[in-house]
């Protein structure tokens, strides 16, 4: 029965009869380019333009506003480098200063995910982050690469990591497991908590746009100022989200890194 | 039982998983606010935790809510 509803996605909110518009049929993937590549599809779908739209925002954005690289910067620079100043101070109290190579990487994911999620914020635009291969592609690539850097560091010995020091020998045995499981953990958590805040809060928007269309001009009052509310913590969210990612890919880096246990 | 009731029910319950994230935030902000309080001077530079613990904090809840919408969409 359930089947049948979601089945009959009709109309452009995907409003099935009677009923209230189905909430996740904005986060339908289309193809916008059809494309196969080697047997595998490689559609242009509206995740891609969504993507290729907010790198251009970014690209656009730092090189705009750096363009006369003024002493006294006007309103724009002063935007670019106030972005710069809490992604560098982020990775310096995070990681050392010894992490500083690794800024550009930081910098980059953090206003990624950033515009990604601010761009989801309009109205009927395709929020990115949204879709779990997404976030799951970041948070993987994150954790090969510092375990990677961990490896190459200290090589062998970044296996210490996982025997936390001062404890019994006889507690070792359950507590490597522990860290070990907990370490293989961390891109789920990454990604699930980006992935989960981004259409969790999507999805209540669209149930409650649904009712203040449901309840009409009289009742609908009450449904559209608790929306204003949470598209205004919405936004909080999606700011949240993108700090809470780059924070912990630094935190991820300095274990790397230093190593202390 | 009817299999669409159960797979309603399923969706329901693993929603609860919310409850622990409601203790969390509300755990990590009221004890934010109380040392915030005493000492006003120290807040500030904890502010960055108080974040980093909300968003730990939430996601917890956020992977039951997950697990629901996947019993009720992809099942």
């Amino acid at each position: 029965m359930i089947e049948a509803a979601y089945a009959a996605e009709e109309g452009a909110h995907g409003a099935h009869e009677g009923g209230l518009p189905n909430p996740m049929h904005q986060f339908e993937i289309k193809r916008l380019i059809p494309f196969e590549l080697f047997g595998f599809d490689a559609s242009f779908t509206n995740s891609a333009l969504f993507m290729v739209i907010g790198a251009t925002l970014i690209t656009l954005f730092t090189m705009y506003a750096m363009r006369r690289r003024a002493l006294v910067p006007s309103r724009l620079q002063s935007v670019a480098e106030l972005s710069y100043e809490f992604v560098a101070n982020m990775v310096r109290d995070n990681v050392g200063t010894d992490g500083m190579k690794y800024f550009p990487f930081i910098f980059t994911l953090f206003m990624f995910v950033l515009v990604m999620n601010m761009l989801g914020m309009i109205p009927y635009s395709f929020t990115v982050t949204s879709h779990i291969i997404v976030t799951f592609a970041l948070a993987a690539f994150i954790f090969i690469g510092v375990t990677l850097i961990g490896f190459i560091k200290h090589g062998a010995k970044f296996l210490k990591f996982f025997v936390p020091s001062g404890v019994p020998v006889v507690m070792l045995p359950l507590l490597v497991v522990i860290e070990l499981i907990s370490y293989l953990t961390r891109p789920v958590s990454l990604s699930v908590r980006l992935f989960a805040n981004m259409m969790a809060g999507h999805t209540m928007l669209k149930v409650f746009g649904a009712f203040v269309v449901a309840l009409g001009f009289l009742g609908g009052w009450a449904p559209l100022a608790f929306m204003v509310a949470f598209t205004g913590l919405e936004i909080l969210v999606a700011f949240l989200q993108a700090y809470v990612f780059a924070i912990l890919t630094c935190i991820y880096l300095n274990d790397a890194l230093h190593m202390h246990h | 039982m009817d299999p669409a009731a159960a797979k309603l029910i399923g969706a329901g319950l693993a929603s609860i998983a919310l409850v622990g994230a409601g203790v969390g935030i509300g755990t990590i902000f009221g004890n934010y606010l109380q040392g915030a309080l005493r000492n006003p001077s120290a807040a500030p530079t904890q502010f960055a935790n108080l974040l980093l613990g909300f968003a730990l904090a939430e996601a917890t809840g956020l992977f039951g809510l997950v697990v629901a919408l996947i019993i009720l969409f992809v099942f």
